[in-house]
């Protein structure tokens, strides 16, 4: 019973990291094209979030 | 899957209250400070985003040109300083649901007001400590180099408050300190001068305009994602309380 329980914790627990991986490796892209990509549309549009956030812009 | 749905359903609702908080901080606080340093960079001819950003053989590449397209003052540029700060808020607190489920889930408001505490000293105060935050017309070390030690020092400070806060021996601990330290033992990329028309205490209050922002801005992001996930914890599970 006791070992069966572990498991299936221990299972559950897998199953978690991937998706949740993948949840802060989408969260990163989306960070890195609104802060951090060089394009000049996007320097532009978010120019005043950028210098409000510190990011090293321009 | 539905940890992933879950986990994006959470950092959106979260991310969007805190990207709308957000705006309406920086328009009162930050963005009068950086219009007024706008009117110093037409009188710096020294300030060529191409001269002083790259090397010179990347120095076309990041030059503002006349014709890039920029959003008129007023509404518009006020619309897409909303869009880029939810835009953000939602990626930050995607990293944020990723990292706080990993350790066990925040359970409730006042424990996702420490894990926002935890964001503003990995994305605010580390990198800040080092590069603080610039004014239009302000000179600037090499942009890569500074985006490198800005990404390194996140890293590090993140990897260090975890090992201090999850690692199971003093070891631990003191190499989770080395490694918030260490960042700035090395120290961040500085501009061959520091000459400016911006007005020193402009920058002053700049920078606390920025920093003190930046705090709201985790604390409600983190608030926020405690507070929605206490109502929709079930495909999430229950907290395992892991920030005993």
């Amino acid at each position: 019973m006791t070992t069966s329980t572990t498991f299936g914790a221990l299972e559950s627990a897998k199953s978690r990291v991937l998706p949740l991986l993948m949840t802060g490796l989408l969260g990163v892209f989306i960070i890195a094209v609104s802060g951090f990509a060089q394009m000049d549309v996007v320097h532009n549009a978010g120019h005043d979030y950028r210098h409000s956030m510190a990011f090293p812009c321009h | 899957m539905s940890v992933f749905r879950n986990a994006v359903f959470l950092a959106a609702i979260a991310g969007l209250f805190a990207g709308i908080v957000m705006t309406g901080l920086q328009s009162f606080f930050t963005v009068p400070l950086i219009l007024q340093a706008e009117t110093y960079e037409a009188a710096a001819p020294a300030h060529d985003h191409g001269a002083h950003d790259h090397g010179e053989g990347a120095a076309a590449d990041h030059h503002h040109d006349e014709e890039a397209w920029a959003p008129a003052d007023g509404a518009e540029r006020t619309f897409y300083t909303v869009l880029a700060n939810v835009v953000t808020g939602i990626g930050f607190g995607l990293l944020l649901v990723a990292a706080s489920e990993i350790a066990g889930g925040i359970a409730g408001w006042r424990q996702g007001v420490v894990w926002g505490f935890a964001g503003f000293a990995v994305f605010t105060l580390a990198p800040g400590l080092g590069l603080p935050p610039e004014l239009p017309a302000m000179p600037a070390a090499d942009l890569f180099a500074r985006q490198v030690w800005w990404i390194a020092t996140v890293g590090a400070t993140a990897a260090g408050l975890a090992l201090i806060v999850f690692g199971r021996s003093v070891l631990l601990a003191v190499l989770g300190v080395a490694l918030i330290v260490a960042p700035h033992a090395v120290g961040a990329p500085q501009p061959a001068t520091h000459e400016t028309p911006v007005p020193a205490d402009l920058h002053q209050r700049f920078v606390v305009a920025v920093t003190v922002t930046n705090l709201l801005f985790w604390l409600v992001l983190g608030a926020a994602m405690g507070f929605v996930r206490a109502r929709f914890s079930g495909p999430l599970g229950t907290p395992q309380n892991s920030l005993a």
